[in-house]
């Protein structure tokens, strides 16, 4: 207060009211209340991620007290045999799922967008049935599938021993990618389409040479959404691995029901770092997209 | 125009059968089986004989299980409610707040979406537990309160008594709120954003206060994507396995975890298929009334 007095010098000659300073009427961003909500909404999405972050490199073996600085829990993490298999399972299914699931979204919403066909209603309909049923519930279902209908062959040589989560992981995935890139498609000019078939392309020609350039943004979107959504999964993991087939998040679990050291902290920090720079790219990529097609 | 798929046959067969076969055989089936195996009966360890008894959902019936569906229909209520309730001034203020600073706080808002759900639940902990943040914060204030009164004369406020924070009903709660909360925030924003602002300016014209004028103006108008909001949140917080399982006590059991546990220990899969079928009818009742509400304000807008 005393501060603002000294300060905060007598204007002479300019105007009273300086219009910056004086919120308008919308900017409830301006607003002190609205400003305390923000940030304490913001701190309470972020809070526990720092400490989570800041704790893995604690020196101690409780994540209670600052004790020092080591990067120990780092080194244990990376020699942990299981918790690295689990860790690169993670991304190699999500690798696969992204791949499957872009190519199944696209076809998917190519069709619904381009065709009339009888049963469209239906096939719209369990489109969007994974995306809105529980996650329990399909999770027992594809334990019961790959228990009794197909079972997964055991003993298979890895990545192929991670084929049943990865169906698994497609399954939910695939519908979130279509609905993106038909929100995109929604967008399309079909006379370019028309003309590209008058100028002589095939059928095919158009397809890969037109739609699909059109799309792409769309498609990084999908391919986003189903990386992560696959990475992040654990409840339809949980149902479908088997003891050879741990996932990071299936890891993570039964490491905090035993016991937790900051090593969980470590691997988590690591894969939120990951994680950030993989939407960082994905936005980076979606935004320079959108410049060239401005410029 | 779309095009019927008799003018181009074999592209649309080429575009149309793989994600419909993936679509029936890895979702479709595994579905039907879950279904089929709710009308059916444990004849021997690993047996289930189909037997089109309802003795399953009766089952499923009795005041134990129906406690925990009403359970988890109220914990899943709270959770919407409370994520309503902060998220919308939050994506009020995002809606209306400069482009750039928009873009900021949208993916600050959505990078905890992005990161792992496992991961978030454990930060929780973490936070929440007796020997947590939460807690230490608590303590300082306490005590320093308690320093506050001795210097004014008072009684001390005596030991500081941690919070049980975790492991009940509470923590469950506010874990369903702390996943939960950008799904809120998101559609809000984009129904705010897309709202007529001229609306608002002469509603505060014509002298209406800003409590009244989002009140009368901004919530009728954003109506439809708070309905989808609500929705978005409730759907998977009554699903919610993880949470309850992490941060719950033994009575805080909701519906995915008795699921679970017929699956993986009691060895029960008609009943959990049962139990799983009855969370998915009341999921799409929840759709339904979600469709249902937003049709008729369209005819009344």
């Amino acid at each position: 207060m005393a501060d603002e007095g000294l300060t905060a010098l007598p204007q002479v000659g300019r105007p009273k009211r300086e219009p910056r300073d004086k919120p308008g009427p919308l900017e409830y961003m301006r607003q002190w209340p609205l400003r305390v909500i923000v940030v304490a909404t913001l701190v309470f999405l972020y809070a526990p991620l720092i400490t989570l972050m800041a704790f893995s490199f604690n020196d101690s073996r409780r994540n209670i007290v600052w004790q020092g600085f080591t990067t120990d829990w780092y080194v244990k993490a990376f020699n942990n045999e299981s918790l690295l298999q689990a860790f690169i399972n993670s991304l190699t299914i999500a690798f696969f799922c992204t791949i499957i699931s872009v190519i199944l979204g696209a076809l998917a919403a190519v069709m619904l967008w381009r065709f009339r066909f009888p049963g469209k209603t239906v096939v719209e309909g369990s489109m969007a049935l994974p995306i809105v049923v529980p996650e329990i519930c399909l999770g027992v279902a594809m334990l019961v599938f790959f228990a009794r209908v197909m079972p997964w062959p055991m003993g298979l040589p890895w990545p192929l021993n991670l084929g049943a989560i990865t169906i698994a992981h497609v399954s939910f995935a695939f519908p979130f990618v279509a609905t993106v890139v038909r929100a995109r498609l929604s967008s399309f000019n079909r006379e370019l389409e028309e003309a590209a078939k008058d100028l002589g392309a095939s059928e095919w020609r158009t397809f890969w040479d037109v739609l699909v350039p059109h799309m792409q943004p769309g498609l990084i979107a999908g391919a986003l959404l189903a990386f992560t959504l696959s990475l992040d999964d654990f409840v339809i993991t949980f149902f479908t691995a088997g003891p050879d087939t741990i996932t990071f998040p299936v890891k993570v679990y039964s490491m905090l029901r035993f016991s937790v050291t900051p090593e969980v902290n470590a691997a988590s920090t690591v894969l939120i770092v990951v994680t950030v720079i993989l939407t960082a790219i994905g936005l980076q990529m979606q935004n320079s997209q959108s410049k060239e097609k401005k410029a | 125009m779309e095009q019927t798929w008799k003018q181009a046959k074999a592209a649309f067969a080429a575009i149309a059968v793989p994600p419909i076969a993936w679509l029936f055989l890895f979702f479709l089936v595994p579905m039907a089986v879950i279904w089929a195996y709710s009308f059916g009966e444990n004849t021997g360890p690993i047996t289930i004989d189909l037997t089109g008894t309802f003795a399953n959902y009766v089952r499923a019936l009795e005041p134990l299980y129906l406690q925990i569906f009403w359970k988890s229909l109220i914990v899943a209520g709270i959770t919407t409610l409370l994520c309503l309730i902060i998220g919308f001034p939050v994506a009020l203020a995002i809606a209306f707040a400069t482009p750039k600073m928009k873009s900021w706080l949208l993916l600050l808002i959505m990078l905890p979406f992005w990161t792992n759900l496992l991961i978030r639940t454990f930060a929780l902990i973490a936070v929440l537990r007796e020997q947590g943040y939460v807690n230490f914060a608590l303590e300082w204030l306490w005590n320093n309160a308690s320093g506050f009164m001795t210097l004014v004369g008072l009684q001390p406020l005596g030991e500081y008594e941690p919070l049980t924070l975790l492991y009940n009903n509470t923590a469950v709660i506010i874990g369903l709120v702390y996943v939960h909360l950008p799904f809120m925030v998101l559609p809000l924003y984009s129904a705010l954003d897309r709202m007529d602002r001229s609306l608002m300016e002469a509603s505060l014209d014509l002298g209406a206060g800003h409590l009244r004028t989002i009140w009368s103006v901004v919530v009728p108008l954003a109506a439809p994507g708070i309905a989808s909001g609500i929705l978005i949140t409730f759907i998977p917080a009554l699903g919610a396995y993880l949470t309850p399982d992490l941060l719950g006590g033994t009575d805080s059991q909701m519906i995915a975890n008795v699921i679970e546990r017929q699956f993986k220990r009691a060895n029960d899969w008609p009943f959990g298929a049962a139990l799983s079928f009855l969370l998915m009818y009341l999921t799409f009742i929840a759709i339904a009334a979600q469709a249902f509400i937003q049709r008729k304000s369209e005819r009344r807008g």
